[in-house]
């Protein structure tokens, strides 16, 4: 939709180019400026800013291929080629980096993705509207609740001498468990609450998109005697696909970034074998080791991995579903 | 005959369905009050039990409802000087650090949104890579640092402040939702850019401005990252820093065994240690669960603002 529209706005620009065909690009830049001279200058401010802050950075990339030294700076420190990279390979934490950073992605897309939808569809079919509503706002307010609160309440809720849920354990007769400090237990505990976190405000794109169907498909539907579950699989999922898979595409795009603040702080001493991720290697190298190289190498590697599942599951959907990011 | 066969048959298939329809709905309503309790519930309880006795939610007496009132919690979190410290910081931050974040999303929204604005397609090309590609964390650390912006209060509120994101959103409701005839008319009246941006799109654009004022200023209230990497410096610590020596590493208010009390003063300091960390939790999501009912229909619009575009 966007692309069309720029299309459009190009073939017009052309159109105009055709009939004053004389002047040069500098020309017209020129007059431009004079007239805009106010937006040109407004516009100066936030380009410094991005340009300081998102493209000198990515200059430092650079760091990955190099062996930091602080008198020589960035661009002064010499190359070392792919060392930083090789160093990371041949580590014995890269595969279970590695291994971590993908479970806790795939774990949170296969759970955390279809259940707002299915969320957001049992709201559309519930019928007393004041619980609807009620059950609606309830379910946004953990959203903001912050990374740091919520990983204080799961620690202090699953403590294993007195957190709450173990208490209630005990009340139901089972033994109470350490659940922060075993290794198996941890991929499970960030998904899940991040579920409970997430799951109302993702929720509202779909129930959107859901309020956005045509009724008479509905009322099409009914007169043949369709059932609600049939109704769900045969009238909503279908409209609403094209959210969906945006949506989608959108989640794989960024499955190798897990959020870096929750998992650092549920991290501990002895859940660290299935809690440690990439993002939090590259902190802890960089900032508390102060290997910069080693850590921007590891860095551009999460990326790397970051673009090419973006662009190939926008490349799938364009070929499977012809929907697409760009 | 025929006719009796085929309506009884009807009715039964009909009668199937409603079956099947009335399943779906109980199940339907179970379901939604198992969620209810599974949203409300943990929220429920860090409320009771930062008011009931320490001692009690201590044993874990304290499940449902609370046991024994007691604001001593309370009385003993607010003797904490860094809980105020951080509240400072925080309000700065947030404040601050929000009208920031509005200048420069205008100052990029809005010549973005103009028709003759030639740039324009390329500014938004630079904008858009900035959302896929990064330099990463010890990269623009260094920059940061080269600014001699570490442990200061700039390097919590500058870097980040421009959503590109926010920037979008707010571009397209400069564009789908403010009529080009106000331009001309404006024009007309020998109005310049700048003139019209002030007179007249930002007082029509009201409602994009609290969505996004709101989107920038939770992220500045539950901003930890930021400290976390930018700034030791004690007076400038934000409250989630403080929030998470005292409920994730424990660095704060603990109670060492050594500490010559007697043994029932001493449990009972342990007993609270806990109970504070709820009211922790309360005094410092306080200011967003109380602006929360009035701005969530403000929050949902914003989703779906940002939906449409994409």
């Amino acid at each position: 939709m966007k692309r069309d529209k720029k299309g459009k706005g190009a073939a017009q620009n052309g159109g105009l180019l055709a009939a004053v065909p004389q002047r040069s690009f500098g020309d017209r830049l020129l007059k431009d400026f004079k007239g805009n001279w106010s937006l040109y200058l407004m516009v100066l401010i936030p380009v410094t800013y991005l340009i300081i802050f998102c493209y000198i950075p990515m200059t430092g990339i650079q760091l990955a291929f190099k062996e930091y030294r602080v008198s020589d700076g960035i661009w002064g420190s010499p190359w070392v080629g792919l060392y930083n990279f090789k160093r990371f390979f041949k580590s014995y934490k890269f595969v279970m980096l590695l291994k971590n950073t993908i479970l806790i992605n795939v774990y949170s897309l296969v759970v955390g993705f279809p259940i707002p939808i299915i969320f957001a569809l049992m709201l559309n079919y519930l019928r007393m509207k004041k619980f609807k509503k009620t059950i609606q706002m309830l379910s946004y307010a953990p959203y903001f609740i912050s990374t740091v609160v919520m990983s204080g309440m799961i620690i202090i809720f699953l403590d294993p001498n007195t957190g709450v849920i173990n208490k209630v354990l005990e009340l139901l007769g089972f033994e109470a468990m350490n659940f922060m400090g075993e290794a198996k237990y941890f991929k499970s505990i960030y998904v899940w609450s991040s579920v409970w976190q997430g799951m109302g405000w993702a929720s509202i794109i779909y129930i959107a998109a859901l309020s956005g169907v045509d009724y008479q498909l509905h009322e099409a539907a009914i007169v043949d005697g369709a059932s609600k579950l049939q109704r769900i699989f045969h009238v909503d999922l279908p409209s609403i696909k094209p959210t969906i898979i945006m949506l989608l595409i959108l989640q794989i795009g960024s499955l190798m970034s897990v959020g870096f603040e929750k998992v650092f702080l549920l991290q501990n001493q002895l859940n660290m074998s299935s809690s440690d991720v990439l993002s939090t290697y590259v902190y802890r190298v960089g900032l508390v080791d102060n290997d910069y190289g080693y850590s921007t190498a590891v860095g551009l590697f999460n990326s790397l991995i970051n673009m090419f599942l973006l662009i190939s599951a926008n490349m799938i959907a364009k070929r499977t579903t012809n929907e697409s990011l760009w | 005959m025929e006719k009796n066969i085929e309506k009884r048959a009807a009715n039964k298939a009909h009668k199937k369905l409603i079956s099947a329809d009335k399943t779906f709905d109980v199940a339907n309503v179970v379901i939604m009050i198992l969620l209810f309790f599974i949203f409300a519930w943990p929220l429920w309880f860090v409320v009771i039990a930062s008011f009931s006795d320490p001692g009690e939610v201590w044993r874990g007496n304290v499940i449902l409802f609370p046991k024994g009132f007691s604001i001593d919690s309370y009385t003993e979190i607010l003797k904490y000087k860094e809980i105020w410290i951080g509240y400072r910081n925080t309000i700065f931050y947030t404040v601050v650090g929000t009208v920031i974040n509005l200048f420069m999303t205008v100052c990029m929204a809005y010549p973005l949104s103009r028709k003759k604005f030639m740039p324009k397609n390329i500014l938004m090309v630079l904008c858009m890579i900035t959302m896929y590609f990064g330099g990463g964390l010890i990269p623009s650390y260094l920059v940061v640092k080269n600014l001699h912006m570490i442990d200061t209060v700039w390097a919590m509120m500058i870097p980040g402040c421009l959503s590109v994101y926010n920037m979008i959103i707010m571009r397209s409701y400069f564009v789908n939702s403010i009529p080009d005839s106000l331009e001309e008319a404006a024009t007309l009246d020998g109005a310049g850019p700048v003139q019209y941006l002030v007179k007249v799109v930002l007082p029509l654009s009201k409602p994009v401005i609290a969505v996004i004022a709101l989107y920038y200023m939770v992220g500045h209230w539950n901003d930890f990252f930021s400290a976390l990497i930018y700034v030791n410096d004690k007076n400038l610590l934000p409250l989630q820093t403080f929030l998470r020596n005292l409920l994730v590493t424990n660095t704060v208010g603990n109670v060492s065994q050594t500490q010559n009390l007697n043994p029932e003063l001493l449990q009972k300091k342990i007993y609270l240690a806990q109970t504070i960390k709820y009211s922790a939790i309360i005094v410092s999501t306080l200011p967003v669960l109380c602006i929360y009912p009035f701005v969530q229909k403000y929050f949902v619009k914003g989703v779906m603002i940002g939906a449409i575009k994409g």
